[in-house]
């Protein structure tokens, strides 16, 4: 185990802290420390909050001392994506309409991090409103990739990645709408998982999309994921459409997965999800996992998803119509930024668009009018109408598709980072990084993406596990059962062979 | 073909309430014609068969019992206020007509 | 704002137009807490102090449907005679509106919880008029903007607003009509009845206090005119927020009138909202409703569908009230009230309030008429509802009780009454306060009788003679002596008896 506090896993820090061997705040201090020392170039972090996670872990420290009973996870650091609403701690969204909002309430799964005394290292940056995959729509300037600062952690949850990943936090908080925790693991080494639909509250998440937005865990291992998944999920009275039935034993699948065995599992590999536009070294890393899971007993058949091939279409105008919506709220009235316009009356309507058009980005007015086109009179049928009718079909593929196999599996994104502005200026191409992410999101199911090696230009690569609704077990079951037997061929986990970070933000 | 002009981009961006600037209005017509092009094959397979899923997982009937919790202070509620006057949020007049 | 409005003589205009009317009914239900959280619902709280996160639209929050919202909803459906959905979902209504807190309004559009349905009204006349009904569904309130600045705080002149969010939230079932066509003339009256109609099912439902000048009860109307009941429906003005009985009655008149000028001078009427003015009964021009109003409806994600079950339906049917014509008719029958007296009692809004007076203890012919007489009339003078006066149904028995003891004489009777109205406390206890009892200590009425006859030394012979005339004026000048508080029956007997021993 690493002398250096940040560079263990949370299960580790878990198992130091109930053992007494260290304090949790030197843990968080340590993380603190790191984040001082690193995050100026990597840039995950909007907001540091080191008293208040300082005091939480004081706090832990008395009460473990008190020989008080504590959640496993108690005294081990977090970080929490922008998007997700804290009661006395900046909130944005990465977005300046929000610039200096102070939310009066904490999101579910906050209360629950909170109740369970994680220390909050702070908000991790993320694209405006999660809309994008490269955390570059981000109002407060790009996060970097960990593993190459002029490439992109990915998006929108890059932050949480980045962060992550670069050993500031153990755990982090991600949202994903259409693979942003995801689609950032993928690109930056590290583990995420969008849980099935309703497993974790959206209680205090600023929505994106109503019904594909989920929060889930961003770690640096498939055990850490289903710790955290564990803690944060479960039903909440707030949220509708969170699910009524307790979460299934992650943890426990998780260590199952860690024997290696993967005896009878039944693996798919969709078909849509590979080959053409797929990067090779992406493929080639992709059919290197494969053979490690048939080694370790596990069928592996090809699958068709027919409609796959639709999903983004269908994403690109689900997402917006919703999102049109669930951005009204930010009008300059009761929150948030609000700008007078300087000439003619300062009226309500006009105080409105002046605040909207200062306060989106770009890409955040482009999918907005592009909701509002879609949804509106003589055009819903043909665009919102069509997409849901989609959708359908894309949940009878994993209905079919479900009925052959366990799991499916396909690479996480087509490619690796890319550089830093390379497709800021073309939106569908940007649009193409979630291909293979968005169908999850549309069915609700749960999907997970674990390191699966370095593509032909040394950058990290993701292997995708995706499983029935409340299967989320399924998922970590394989995940973990991959990345134990592909660290035992590296002798390590991928990160380690990330370059060194220096406070100058050079890769060594 | 063009599918979207300028002028239903300024439209929509009325509706939508988001002042664009003349350099705005020219280069989102153009992207979202481009977007709106490819989205639309979502109409190849969506045919009259086929229904629409609004919700990823069907569920029915989630009710909330008829409690009362714990409203917020009304400095919580205003804590966000751009402007805020007697326990109420000032906002701008409302319609467009002049004073 | 003087505008002037060329307006067809009412009567005029219905003879040459045939006039169809369409109603939206919004009913604030009773719920203790909101729709779609929990904050409380307390009328007249300070402004943004019924307010959660949910309220307020802030960042992050979800809705919560409230159950008994949707079981309120049902029931106001079946007592409607409409069907109930098998499965409904709401919708977003989107609109930017300083008092809409996320932009949107979360309602039901094209599924709503019921449709399908009528209601059987009765006129002043006991002319039945039958009402279809199209749809009642399920939605939110919107907060409340006060304009301040301008010219006396009206929308136009408005210099700003203050928005309170406490009605925000607030669980709203929204009630349309089919156009009500073959009413002419009398569709002022048919408007005004059906709202009131609607107002009293409410209250027997219990889903709904349904007090009028709170707001919990809404009308908008809508007119049209056209000339021959067999041509195509004309052109419909919405005139919104109509809060009164009697407001929509008016409304609706004005609207035929000013329409029927419209259509006169060749010009055609403009699909518009309009605003009702109380202080001068009529409308004038709001929004045009144009094609640009594009509400982009979508089903709303953030809940999910409401499937009500069969057996659910059918127990909330057997929790339904009685059908008001009939209980009217089983009231007035146990009663004993002919049918013009039960017309003025239902017409009054007097059934209820001389129900609660019988159950209390009082004969229905005293409740009626200390409803009908006395109070209705200090209702109509202070122009308030009957049951927005300061007394109980239990007071009224309570106050005819006393009467029927013999303890008040009927005009005692009404300085207690005075007294009640007036907050000096119970009937008995304005008796004590005031000392209003009867005078029935026969000594103290002998003496007072003696005192009076010897004052009018020539009348005693005037009766002894046998003319009874004078009697009146000696039992005038008892009452007076005894300040009212004598029972003038038997002041009568004392004088008799006294001129017969003389």
């Amino acid at each position: 185990m690493s002398e250096d506090l940040t560079r263990r896993t949370a299960a580790e820090l878990a198992r130091a802290l109930a053992a007494g061997e260290v304090s949790s705040v030197e843990v968080t201090q340590a993380h603190l420390d790191r984040i001082a020392a690193v995050d100026g170039p990597v840039h995950a972090f909007l907001h540091v909050s080191d008293e208040e996670a300082l005091a939480t872990a004081r706090d832990v420290d008395r009460r473990r001392a008190a020989g008080e009973d504590l959640h496993p996870l108690a005294g081990v650091p977090v970080a929490v994506k922008d998007v997700v609403v804290t009661e006395g701690t900046p909130t944005t969204a990465g977005s300046r309409i929000l610039q200096g909002w102070v939310p009066p309430y904490d999101a579910t799964l906050v209360s629950r991090l909170k109740a369970a005394r994680l220390p909050i290292l702070g908000k991790t940056n993320m694209d405006e409103f999660a809309m994008g995959s490269s955390t570059e729509h981000s109002a407060y300037g790009d996060t970097h990739n960990p593993w190459d600062l002029t490439r992109i952690p990915g998006g929108s949850g890059g932050g949480s990645a980045a962060a992550v990943g670069a050993y500031e936090a153990p755990l982090a908080i991600g949202t994903d709408t259409g693979g942003s925790i995801r689609q950032p693991a993928a690109v930056t080494g590290t583990v995420g998982v969008k849980p099935t639909y309703g497993s974790v509250s959206r209680y205090g998440l600023i929505a994106l999309a109503s019904s594909l937005d989920q929060a889930g865990p961003v770690t640096r291992s498939v055990l850490d994921a289903a710790l955290l998944h564990e803690l944060i999920g479960g039903h909440d009275p707030r949220d509708a459409t969170s699910l009524p039935e307790p979460v299934p034993p992650l943890v426990a699948a998780a260590r199952q997965g860690l024997t290696g065995d993967l005896s009878g599992v039944r693996i798919g590999v969709v078909t849509e999800l590979n080959g053409e536009g797929y990067q090779p070294g992406v493929r080639a890393r992709f059919d290197e996992a494969l053979d490690v899971l048939r080694g370790a007993g596990a069928q592996v058949t090809e699958v068709s998803c027919p409609h796959f091939g639709y999903a983004l279409a269908a994403y690109y105008l689900i997402l917006p119509s919703e999102a049109s919506s669930n951005l009204a709220k930010f009008d300059g009235m009761r929150f948030g930024l609000r700008v007078v316009p300087q000439d003619g009356p300062p009226t309500a309507e006009r105080v409105m668009a002046a605040t909207r058009g200062a306060g989106f980005g770009d890409e955040v007015k482009r999918r907005i009018i592009l909701g509002t086109y879609a949804l509106s009179a003589g055009y819903y049928d043909a665009y919102y109408g069509s997409a849901q009718k989609v959708r359908t079909l894309i949940q009878r593929d994993f209905a079919a598709a479900f009925d052959q196999v366990d799991v499916l599996v396909s690479p996480t994104t087509p490619t690796t980072a890319f550089k830093l502005g390379e497709k800021l200026d073309d939106p569908l191409a940007m649009y193409l990084n979630d291909v293979a992410t968005i169908p999850a999101n549309l069915a609700g199911v749960p999907g997970l993406s674990v390191p699966s090696g370095l593509s032909d230009d040394g950058l990290p690569v993701g292997f995708q596990v995706l499983a029935p609704a409340r299967a989320d077990d399924r998922v970590y079951r394989v995940g973990a059962a991959l990345e134990a037997l592909l660290e035992a061929s590296w002798g390590g986990p991928l990160l380690a062979r990330a370059p060194e970070l220096t406070t100058e933000g050079s890769a060594r | 073909m063009s599918t979207i002009s300028r002028e239903e981009v300024a439209r929509l961006a009325g509706l939508a309430r988001i002042d664009l600037t003349e350099t705005e209005l020219t280069r989102l017509a153009g992207e979202l014609d481009v977007i709106v092009e490819s989205v639309a094959r979502v109409q190849e397979v969506a045919t009259a068969d086929v229904p629409a899923t609004s919700h990823p997982i069907p569920m029915t009937n989630v009710f909330r019992a008829d409690v009362v919790e714990a409203p917020l202070s009304v400095a919580q509620a205003l804590s966000g206020a751009p402007e805020a006057q007697d326990g109420r949020f000032a906002v701008p007049q409302i319609l467009g007509e002049d004073a | 704002m003087t505008v002037t409005t060329d307006l067809v003589p009412f009567d005029e205009a219905v003879r040459r137009y045939d006039p169809v009317i369409g109603i939206e009914v919004h009913v604030e239900l009773g719920t203790a807490s909101k729709m779609f959280d929990g904050a409380p619902t307390e009328f007249g709280a300070e402004p943004n102090s019924q307010v959660t996160p949910v309220s307020l639209g802030l960042p992050g929050v979800l809705p919560a449907l409230n159950g008994k919202a949707v079981e309120s909803a049902i029931r106001i459906g079946l007592a409607l005679n409409c069907e109930i959905a098998e499965l409904c979902r709401f919708a977003r209504k989107n609109y930017f509106y300083p008092d809409v807190p996320k932009n949107f309004q979360t309602s039901q559009y094209d599924e709503p919880i019921a449709f399908d349905g009528y209601v059987e009204l009765e006129l002043e006349d006991g002319t039945p008029v039958r009402v279809e009904i199209e749809r009642a569904h399920m939605e939110e309130d919107a907060g409340k903007n006060t304009h301040v600045g301008g010219a006396g705080g009206r929308i136009h002149g408005a210099e700003y607003s203050l928005v309170d969010y406490n009605r925000a939230g607030v669980p709203l079932v929204e009630i349309v009509t089919k156009p009500i066509t073959g009413v002419g003339a009398r569709a002022p009256e048919v408007a005004a009845t059906y709202v009131r109609h609607l107002r009293d099912l409410f209250r027997a439902l219990g889903v709904s206090e349904a007090r009028m000048e709170r707001g919990n009860v809404r009308a908008d109307v809508n007119v049209s005119l056209r000339p021959s009941p067999d041509a195509p429906l004309g052109t419909r003005t919405e005139t919104k927020n109509v809060n009164s009985f009697r407001s929509v009655e008016r409304a609706v008149r004005f609207e035929i009138a000013r329409q029927a000028a419209v259509l006169d001078s060749g010009a055609t009427v403009v699909q518009e909202t309009r605003h009702f003015h109380e202080d001068s009964g009529t409308t004038s021009s709001g929004r045009i409703k144009s094609d640009a109003e594009d509400y982009r409806y979508f089903p709303e994600p953030d809940l999910v569908p409401v499937a009500p079950s069969r057996e659910w339906v059918e127990e909330l049917r057997t929790t339904l009230p009685e059908v008001p014509a009939v209980r009217r008719r089983r009231l007035q029958q146990g009663w004993g009230f002919t049918d013009p007296e039960m017309r003025d009692v239902v017409n009054a809004g007097a059934v209820e309030l001389i129900e609660a007076t019988v159950e209390a203890g009082a004969s229905p012919a005293a409740a009626r008429k200390w409803w009908m007489g006395e109070l209705a009339r200090t209702a109509k003078a202070d122009e308030v509802d009957l049951e927005s006066l300061a007394i109980t149904p239990a007071q009224i028995a309570e106050l005819q009780g006393l009467v029927d003891a013999g303890r008040l004489n009927d005009k005692l009777a009404r300085q207690v009454l005075a007294g009640v109205l007036a907050g000096e406390g119970s009937p008995e206890e304005v008796v004590t306060a005031r000392g209003l009892e009867v005078v029935s200590d026969d000594g103290a009425l002998e003496t007072a009788v003696d005192a009076a006859l010897a004052a009018q030394p020539d009348v005693v012979a005037k009766i002894r003679s046998g003319n009874l005339g004078p009697v009146g004026a000696i039992i005038g000048a008892v009452m007076k002596a005894t300040r009212g508080q004598a029972d003038a029956g038997r002041v009568r007997e004392i004088v008799l008896q006294r001129v017969e021993q003389g």
